[in-house]
């Protein structure tokens, strides 16, 4: 019953106001009703620039376009009808305060007659899996049922087109899994679907053509998913982009761990965590595991002396902390505890305090008491070692998601901590920065640090944990 | 912390009335309060109100949890007026060292208090037990507002609980980079204005993300929208708005007869 969509897009550029070079340049495709294609690219090559075109959403004061987009035979911007589009974060595209008026708010706005809006949202709803009634609040949902109420949202007005740009990037593997699998049911025959998504194995099975993007302009490749694969697939996996069948080598310790740094005595914040026991030693990377809602992001916490304890004991040990050690590390004074625990958020945009990339870097070093001379020298070892140097005059927050990430580890580095705790450090990064981050911890911990991980990524633990800690939901059992 | 969910009792008789009749009764009410300056008048109102509590499915221990703010500012205005008033007129009732209560400064004090508490309980009730969405609703189908501010603002509402864990989230991070005030005054304001400062960024980014999203499920299009959900405005939520302005004349007359009428104006 959709509508059945042809995409065209001829010559396509856009370059965002303000800026000098082309977001997306060149790109001729298209994309016949009923096919599935998955859009790749190392970053930056303009793959969410070009789905926001095909959506619409980039409106003429917001940039210069070059060329044509259409969804049968009409520019999407005059009429949205035919395109729906789920987004990566759920928190910024559920509207409403009750799951059947979200999936109801896309029929509203298209003037779909009253009488046909509550069949339809419970059909969408439906095919999504959605397991709950129309009453549901949206926000007492998982992140992995957001998503597919979101999905709900964009079929319930039949689109002939769907867009998903990496909507499950912010799942743990469980959720992540249930929405492609909402995808997989929910999208019918005649329904053509354009993908972002960086972990392309888990992508594969829901494409039948894979698109690759030019930086620069252009697109490079076009074609089933094997032939793709076989005739570019070493030069993408050198560009960043997660080819499927292509392993990493494992970076064990090269040594046997030292001295604990950091322990945790029956640990807990009710109700976000129970009791936990856990050693953190010198020269070992904990990964800690778990599904979402299982305390791990306040272990975290908890472990970087940012919150304090409901119940039992986070202690520092003499080796990390010498004569503070009498005193738990949320109650040291923040300079000190720069310089014996660093801490990576999930969200890098947290941790920017500065309006440049150099003074984020340079900010820890002085707090902690260093002259001018050595700031100036661990910033530019750090702008070296990870990349960033010819960002040292950026805007933090106008990076990129990889940039961003390698910038906020950077930050927690230059005050030279022996521990450093990280919650899901490699969430949303390009195999390239992926492989840059597990050298870089690996290199720490066979340097002598304390590393722990909170994190959903397997191939990150299998890579690079000595030891792994599985938080559970259920509040009895938890051990190391 | 802003509690925003309802409170009410479903199935209520007035609470179940049209949002923007509750709306409207509130508003009349509490601006004929506004016309005198007498303690009578707002006494009796708080009667009124009181008495039509059950009517709204509301109960009394709630609403004083709900209006508990609301008690202790009128607490502060009788204490600081009590303390402080220059003209000290009446009787005098208690007098311990420097500090003289007087008949007139008491009565002043106790009127400014009533007439507070009378104007602001209407909208306590009203918001107590009127869901966000049926408010927004029939701000658009009864009071013609437009689509793009009711909704709009319903669903930056929505965002309203995330900033306090996003101001925690942003606090901790910054005492992560070994950024704290310690007991400096001056660097407490500035971590405070810096702190506001991000998570302003955080919520102006996060609040054009969402109105992106919205505008790719059609709420720019010019095709004019349907409703899913109906509100009616009835003949009962005319008689809701007429009733309020009865009761609240009635208090105003009570005050007029006792000869305590003081109007604000003249």
């Amino acid at each position: 019953m959709a509508v059945r969509a042809r995409v065209v897009v001829r010559g396509f550029g856009w370059r965002h106001a303000g800026r000098r070079a082309w977001a997306v340049r060149g790109v001729d495709l298209s994309v016949e009703a009923g096919e599935r294609v998955l859009l790749l690219g190392p970053s930056g090559a303009g793959k969410s620039t070009l789905l926001a075109a095909l959506a619409g959403l980039l409106s003429d004061d917001s940039g210069e376009q070059e060329g044509t987009v259409e969804v049968d035979g009409v520019d999407p911007r005059a009429d949205r009808d035919r395109v729906g589009i789920v987004f990566q974060d759920p928190e910024s595209q559920l509207v409403m305060a009750r799951c059947g008026d979200d999936v109801a708010f896309g029929l509203e706005n298209r003037g779909v007659p009253a009488g046909e809006i509550w069949p339809r949202v419970d059909e969408a709803l439906r095919r999504v899996g959605f397991p709950y009634d129309r009453d549901r609040p949206t926000a007492a949902l998982s992140g992995g049922e957001q998503q597919r109420l979101a999905l709900a949202g964009a079929l319930a007005p039949r689109p002939g087109l769907l867009l998903l740009d990496e909507p499950t990037a912010n799942l743990d593997p469980a959720g992540a899994a249930l929405v492609r699998r909402a995808v997989a049911d929910a999208v019918t025959a005649d329904t053509a679907l354009v993908l972002v998504e960086h972990r392309v194995a888990e992508a594969l099975p829901l494409v039948d053509r894979v698109v690759v993007l030019e930086p620069g302009g252009g697109v490079r490749a076009d074609g089933p998913p094997e032939a793709v694969f076989a005739a570019h697939g070493d030069a993408l996996a050198a560009e960043g982009v997660w080819v499927p069948g292509r392993t990493v080598p494992p970076r064990r310790a090269t040594a046997a761990p030292g001295a604990a740094l950091l322990t945790a005595d029956g640990a807990a914040l009710p109700p976000r965590l129970a009791p936990t026991d856990l050693a953190v030693r010198a020269g070992e990377a904990l990964a800690v595991l778990g599904p979402n809602g299982a305390g791990k992001s306040t272990l975290a916490l908890l472990l970087g002396g940012l919150l304090r304890p409901g119940a039992g004991r986070i202690e520092a040990t003499r080796e990390l902390a010498g004569r503070d050690a009498a005193t738990a590390p949320h109650r040291w004074r923040a300079p000190a505890l720069a310089r014996r625990i660093g801490s990576v958020f999930q969200d890098p945009e947290h941790q920017f305090v500065t309006g440049t990339v150099y003074d984020e870097l340079a900010l820890g070093p002085r707090r902690t008491g260093h002259g001018e001379a050595a700031v100036r020298a661990t910033v530019d070892g750090l702008l070296d070692r990870l990349r960033l140097a010819r960002l040292a005059r950026a805007n933090p927050y106008t990076l990129s998601g990889g940039e961003a990430r390698r910038l906020s580890v950077a930050t927690a580095l230059a005050t030279a901590p022996r521990l450093l705790v990280c919650d899901e450090p490699t969430f949303g990064q390009d195999r390239r920065t992926w492989l840059e981050l597990v050298d870089l911890f690996a290199e720490l911990r066979d340097g002598g640090h304390g590393v722990v991980a909170v994190t959903h990524d397997a191939d990150f633990v299998a890579a690079l944990a000595d030891r792994r800690l599985t938080l559970t939901r259920d509040p009895a059992a938890v051990a190391a | 912390m802003i509690s925003i969910s309802p409170v009410a009792v479903p199935g209520a008789p007035l609470a179940r009335r049209n949002p923007v009749a509750k709306v409207a009764a509130a508003l009349v009410f509490s601006f004929t309060l506004l016309a005198t300056l007498d303690p009578v008048a707002p006494a009796v109102a708080i009667g009124v109100e009181l008495a039509v509590l059950p009517l709204f499915g509301i109960r009394y221990g709630v609403l004083a949890r709900r209006a508990a703010p609301l008690l202790l500012s009128a607490a502060g205005i009788v204490v600081t007026l009590v303390l402080f008033a220059a003209e000290r007129t009446g009787r005098t009732l208690v007098e311990a060292g420097p500090v003289a209560v007087t008949s007139g400064v008491l009565l002043t004090a106790l009127g400014l208090a009533l007439r507070m508490l009378a104007v602001a309980l209407p909208g306590v009730i009203v918001f107590a037990t009127t869901d966000p969405t049926d408010l927004a609703d029939a701000l658009v189908q009864n009071a013609k507002a437009p689509a793009r501010f009711a909704i709009g603002a319903l669903a930056a509402f929505r965002l309203v609980p995330l900033l306090g864990q996003e101001w925690q989230m942003i606090s901790m991070a910054r005492r992560a980079r070994g950024v704290d005030a310690g007991r400096n005054p001056v660097a407490r304001l500035r971590l405070f204005v810096s702190t506001a400062f991000a998570l302003l960024v955080g919520a102006i980014r996060r609040g054009t993300r969402l109105a992106v999203a919205m505008d790719a499920r059609g709420f720019d299009a010019a095709t004019p929208r349907t409703v899913a959900r109906r509100q009616r405005f009835g003949p009962a939520d005319g008689l809701l708005v007429a009733g309020a302005a009865a009761l609240a004349g009635a208090a105003l007359a009570v005050s007029v007869v006792l000869g305590t009428f003081r109007p604000l104006i003249g």
